[in-house]
């Protein structure tokens, strides 16, 4: 009989549920089952997921929140997209191809991670917030104002101007074009990349989580001062985790890129920080697999409500603040679950207790 | 036969070079502070602090509140900057040290408002104290290296003897948080020991526990500092505590060493017994 | 003289940011929040303008006030059904909740008003000051922004420091318990807090559009953003510190905007706020709190 962790059995249960997901879907999809809204949708929801699992990386796991990691996404997006493109000739498997191109995404979203973080992760609280946003923000307007081109002889860049300062030679083409972002994006991304993806995800994140570098992490969340006085390096460990959930996202990034056949970094911004970190939140800080459910069900919900038209979105918000009042206030949540009671009487026995719980 | 005189034996008897060095490292002081003190905007909160503590000696700091008790622990764990003095831990100079280092140099503590790690459970608290004395990296971690299993393991069954100490074995899976008062303080003091000090500051230890309890943690603090070979310093307001187990007493007053001895010299002295209990009235 | 156009449209710029700030801070400092949902009473403070005095051919004067008067009750019940609840919860969780009142009102303004942007009419009317034979035009709305600003921030200083409800409003920021001991109505002084904070975010409504006149349901958004990026350069809790924070972000955008690049403006506010909070992490004249060990 193996004696397993709570921990491993728990993570087993997660690589579980993704799995089983991922047939009940390809199973779908191969009968016909599935609409074709939904089903353009699954590129996506993949890449929400392990946004979702980053950023809970860094606002569950580590505690600090940020609200930058569209930035990180769209970092990954880009630097993932040239590569792709730079590489159509030397590299013409499209399957090895799209893996190098996620490589180099994450890559240079990791390096912007650490860049960001050594500055940013001295700051506490509110204040390491904003600066997430505030670089985000400069994420988004520094690729607004980038020229990125390739020809013959190799990648041109020019800042500021517009496409016709890179000087490309004949047969050379502009992958990136200042606010007009990159078109003529190889669709390359599969579910079951997707899939792949998610899985590589859980392996790095849950496995940082359960050993001593994760337990680090966790440590500078409850307690920095304890931590540091058992001799914990707070930097290198709020840097390990900010730059794995960095490159995590920006993987992502690439892999929601090349879903589609154009980007511009607007698409990044803000708004799109704020989602990620409503599934973070609704998932439960820390909860790894709540973050994968929370983000699947939040983006195919806006398609659910499909048939409420133009007030989906405003049923979306009022859900939103309905869950947070009833997850973190203990008198709303008594008062709904006496309407539900009321809505949808059950056969329960009025008055559980006495002898069931007498055991305890 | 006469076997004393053989060389054999004349190598055995002759005091090694290592024992030698050992013995007189045992004389030198763990730890060492030479008028140590800090100015906050003009308030002296520590002045003229001089100490010694031995290799393995139980000491004691006490003191009325507010007298810069905890803010000499936070001196000597470098939470705060001296803007005085310096301090010689194991002979070195700790002025460039930060906190980090300077428990890897040797000193661990316990905080007065307990400071655990409440999420995690209490294993994973000892084994975070343990955590510059398990060898392998993140890599290793993520990817599932045999360095992991072999650390682990090594981590996890020095906990349970750790936790042993104060017969905690069966709350290892319980998140930190949930313990009872009591059980929280012990934790501290099992995380701090598993960082391998040469020095444990224990602040206020005693705080919130009954006669009984006071009494078992006398005891085991006895039995950590003859276990372990480590020097104890102890914060405290219980008396029956600090004259019990404590070999040296260092008594603070509005930042400054008002009286310095051993309990039944402290017991008697008039300015410590003013401190406390206020000037005698006359008549 | 390009640069006293750029100082003068940065000063009018940076007081809406300042006066946006403002109701961001004193919310914070009172309940250790950011109400993400500020810059949104902005947007719907600007629309009640626009349809008063267009659909209802209200004067502009009486527009504004009414304005305030919706924008007011609609911060207190935003207060009192979302926020009030959560006192005890954490801040993240405080934080998501205004988050989707900002997208709820975002979305109802979508469905009430539409996307179409609308042309809003300053209330000022269009007027302007020429200066220096001709070479310097100041906007009546550049003027009466920044006056604005400053009688605002004079109301604000007297009312905290002076009236009872200032203080109450202080004590409570400090520490609410002891407040509540002391006698003070916490709920009603948190919820004048709101009043103030959403009143005067219907004037920045109406200022911005005045100046800047296209209203759509995402106005309020960026400006929100900038305001609360204002809040904490200054020193997030400090009324002051708002009100430097956000005119020195007016005139870093608008230089910014004119001396270096449009594209780079934001991107160029937002360095000198992660700058500033390097070298001083607090904000400008934010307290620094010291943990106890």
């Amino acid at each position: 009989m193996i004696t397993m962790k709570k921990t491993t059995r728990n993570n087993i249960y997660t690589y579980a549920f993704v799995i089983v997901s991922f047939i009940i879907v390809q199973l779908l999809i191969n009968s016909g089952n599935i609409s074709s809204s939904l089903q353009g949708q699954l590129v996506p929801i993949c890449a929400y997921v392990i946004l979702a699992i980053s950023l809970n990386l860094t606002v569950g796991i580590l505690g600090e929140l940020s609200l930058g990691h569209a930035g990180f996404m769209s970092v990954g997006a880009f630097a993932g997209v040239v590569a792709c493109i730079s590489l159509e000739s030397i590299i013409p498997i499209t399957l090895l191809r799209l893996i190098v191109s996620l490589i180099v995404g994450a890559l240079f979203a990791g390096i912007a991670g650490f860049l960001i973080g050594i500055p940013v992760l001295r700051l506490k609280g509110d204040y390491l917030a904003i600066v997430t946003l505030a670089f985000g923000e400069i994420i988004k307007n520094i690729i607004n104002i980038l020229y990125v081109g390739k020809d013959k002889d190799g990648l041109h860049f020019s800042f500021l101007t517009d496409s016709s300062a890179l000087n490309l030679a004949e047969g050379g083409r502009v992958i990136i074009d200042g606010p007009l972002g990159i078109t003529g994006i190889p669709k390359l991304s599969t579910f079951t990349m997707g899939f792949a993806l998610i899985l590589i995800t859980l392996f790095i994140v849950l496995n940082l989580i359960d050993s001593r570098s994760g337990r680090a992490i966790m440590a500078l969340r409850d307690n920095r001062i304890a931590a540091e006085s058992v001799g914990i390096h707070v930097t290198k460990y709020k840097l390990m985790a900010f730059v794995t959930s960095a490159a995590l996202a920006g993987a992502a990034g690439t892999l929601f890129a090349m879903n589609y056949s154009t980007i511009i970094a607007s698409k990044f911004g803000f708004n799109t920080s704020i989602l990620i970190l409503v599934f973070v939140v609704l998932g439960g800080l820390g909860n790894i697999r709540g973050s994968i459910i929370a983000a699947t069900v939040l983006t195919i919900l806006p398609e659910m409500l499909r048939q409420f038209n133009s007030y989906r979105m405003l049923l979306y918000a009022i859900v939103l603040i309905i869950i947070m009042l009833a997850t973190n206030n203990d008198e709303f949540k008594a008062r709904l679950r006496a309407l539900r009671e009321r809505l949808l009487p059950s056969n329960h026995r009025a008055g559980k207790g006495g002898a069931e719980d007498g055991q305890s | 036969m006469d076997k004393a005189n053989t060389p054999e034996m004349q190598m055995a008897t002759m005091p090694s070079v290592d024992l030698v060095s050992e013995r007189e490292a045992a004389k030198k002081p763990v730890l060492e502070t030479r008028n140590l003190g800090i100015n906050f905007g003009g308030l002296m909160a520590v002045n003229g602090f001089n100490m010694t503590i031995d290799r393995t000696e139980i000491a004691g700091l006490i003191g009325p509140n507010g007298a810069g008790k905890t803010t000499c622990f936070n001196l000597l764990t470098k939470v705060y900057q001296p803007t005085d003095g310096t301090i010689l831990l194991d002979g070195r100079d700790t002025s460039n040290m930060t906190t980090v280092q300077i428990n890897k140099a040797g000193i661990a503590r316990t905080f007065q408002n307990i400071r655990l790690f409440s999420n995690l459970s209490v294993e994973d608290n000892v084994k975070l104290g343990m955590h510059n004395h398990i060898n392998y990296g993140m890599w290793n971690g993520i990817l599932r290296l045999p360095a992991y299993w072999k650390g682990e393991k090594q981590a996890h069954d020095k906990a349970m003897e750790l936790l042993s100490i104060f017969d905690m074995e069966s709350l290892a899976g319980k998140r930190a948080g949930s313990l009872p008062y009591g059980a929280q303080r012990r934790l501290e003091i099992v995380r701090a020991l598993a960082t391998k000090p040469l020095l444990l500051l224990l602040d206020e230890p005693a705080a919130g526990m009954n006669p009984s309890e006071t009494a078992e943690l006398m005891e085991n603090i006895v039995k950590i500092r003859d276990t372990f070979n480590i020097a104890i310093m102890l914060i405290e307001h219980d008396m029956n505590l600090v004259m019990g187990i404590c070999e040296k007493i260092t008594v603070l007053n509005f930042g400054k060493i008002i009286a310095k001895g051993t309990p039944s010299e402290i017991r008697n002295n008039p300015q410590v017994i003013e401190a406390y209990l206020g000037k005698k009235r006359e008549g | 003289m390009t640069f006293l156009s750029f100082l003068i449209s940065g000063l009018s710029l940076g007081s809406v940011y300042a006066i946006i700030a403002l109701g961001y801070t004193m919310v914070y400092g009172i309940a250790k929040m950011l109400n993400f949902a500020h810059g949104d009473v902005i947007m719907v403070g600007a629309y009640v303008t626009f349809f008063a005095t267009t659909r209802g051919n209200l004067p502009p004067v009486v527009g504004v006030l009414l304005a305030m008067v919706v924008c007011t009750v609609l911060g207190v019940v935003i207060e009192r059904l979302a926020y009030k609840p959560l006192r005890a919860a954490t801040s993240l969780a405080v934080l998501i909740t205004a988050i989707g009142v900002s997208y709820f009102l975002q979305n109802a303004a979508l469905l009430l008003w539409g996307s179409n942007p609308k042309a809003f009419t300053s209330v000022v009317g269009n007027g302007s000051l020429k200066l220096f034979d001709g070479q310097l035009t100041i906007s009546v709305i550049a003027i009466v922004t920044i006056v604005a600003c400053i009688v605002i921030m004079a109301a604000l200083t007297w009312f905290t420091g002076k009236t009872k409800m200032g203080k109450a409003m202080r004590a409570c920021s400090e520490d609410k318990g002891a407040a509540q001991l002391m006698g003070i109505n916490v709920n009603f002084t948190i919820s004048v807090t709101f009043a103030i904070g959403s009143a005067l975010a219907a004037i920045a409504g109406v200022l911005l559009c005045s100046a800047y006149p296209t209203l759509m349901p995402t106005t309020g958004s960026m400006p929100g953003i900038k305001a609360f990026t204002a809040a904490v350069l200054g020193g997030i809790g400090s009324i002051p510190g708002a009100m430097i924070g956000g005119i020195l972000l007016g005139i870093i955008e608008i230089f910014g905007k004119g001396y270096i690049s449009t594209q780079l403006s934001d991107a160029i506010v937002f360095s000198v706020l992660i700058l500033t909070l390097l070298v001083k992490p607090t904000g400008l004249l934010g307290k620094q709190i010291n943990e106890k060990v």
